[in-house]
């Protein structure tokens, strides 16, 4: 993967597989404590702890217990290669959290790249998730909870023409103010 | 951060899609379904993706419902996108690029004809 928001996309389809149907994808840049923390967490079916500790490790997964593969392990190596950590909390029935910090500077951190177009894919995908992001850049955030949308529509598809460009336009505008009066990286890619 | 789009603008959007809709009531929903698999999102499916949202809101395209799924269980095909048209049976296509999602739209969704050099066996 070459972006950090495709690693986030990977990660919720597991949420999304373990049948959550309210998935919070947190961003938090703290650029003077040069971190970057991403919080995936669903309250799907969970995993039991013995699964929960093998999960991260490549060579045992196990296809016929549950749906995860490389996408957890690859996650991993991405935040620990930034002098980073990674970290699973599970519990059945209750729901997962997956926890990644990177050095935000540090060379090796990957773009965190397209996150409207992840948070689009998402949420126009799976229009019977509530999905809320949150993208805090220092004192600055940028929120979006699909939920007061869906009340407002009340039965009209998200796939609407007028409502996915409305939908779209808001991520991006949030998500590019959020970020651009502060980002080295944007600065420097763009 | 001042938010720029508020919440009136979508009551707008609501109330026209209603009135579109009231004007052609009897037609089916159009399905189209995009693998979402780490194989599929690591070979561009979200991009794929992408394009068909895309497609949708420039060319103004409603009665088209865009699901994503998790893996279809065809890695080397990826990204797979699925089609289903009212009445029809499901038509898989694979390695579709954002290029041939829009293809597949205009041929398959839009004049009814399979694409048949894109279509794998689901």
């Amino acid at each position: 993967m070459r972006e950090l928001a495709l690693h986030i996309l990977d990660i919720a389809e597991n949420s999304l597989a373990a049948n959550a149907d309210q998935i919070n994808i947190t961003i938090e840049e703290d650029l003077l404590g040069d971190i970057l923390n991403i919080y995936i967490q669903d309250n799907g079916r969970g995993m039991d702890p013995d699964i929960v500790a093998r999960i991260t490790d490549p060579f045992i997964t196990s296809r016929q217990t549950r749906k995860v593969g490389l996408g957890i392990p690859f996650f991993k190596a991405a935040a620990e290669a930034c002098d980073g950590t990674f970290n699973i909390t599970s519990e059945p029935g209750q729901g997962t959290t997956v926890a990644a910090t990177f050095k935000h500077s540090h060379i090796d951190r990957m773009p965190l790249g397209d996150m409207a177009g992840t948070m689009l894919s998402l949420i126009i995908g799976t229009p019977e998730v509530h999905w809320i992001y949150q993208h805090q850049v220092n004192q600055n955030t940028f929120e979006f909870d699909t939920q007061p949308f869906k009340e407002i529509l009340n039965g009209v598809p998200l796939s609407e023409p007028a409502v996915m460009k409305y939908i779209r336009e808001t991520l991006e505008e949030g998500i590019h103010n959020v970020r651009c009066n502060h980002d080295t990286e944007l600065m420097y890619s763009k | 951060m001042p938010t720029i789009k508020s919440l009136d603008d979508l009551k707008n959007i609501r109330e026209q899609a209603l009135k579109k809709q009231q004007l052609k009531e009897t037609t089916g929903k159009i399905e189209v379904i995009v693998g979402m698999g780490t194989v599929g999102i690591a070979t561009g499916a979200r991009e794929t993706l992408r394009a068909i949202l895309e497609k949708i809101e420039t060319e103004n395209l409603g009665d088209i419902i865009v699901r994503q799924t998790g893996n279809i269980g065809l890695d080397s095909f990826e990204p797979i996108i699925q089609v289903v048209l009212p009445g029809e049976e499901k038509v898989t296509y694979g390695k579709v690029t954002p290029d041939m999602a829009r293809r597949i739209i205009d041929e398959h969704i839009l004049g009814g004809k399979v694409v048949k050099e894109y279509q794998i066996e689901g």
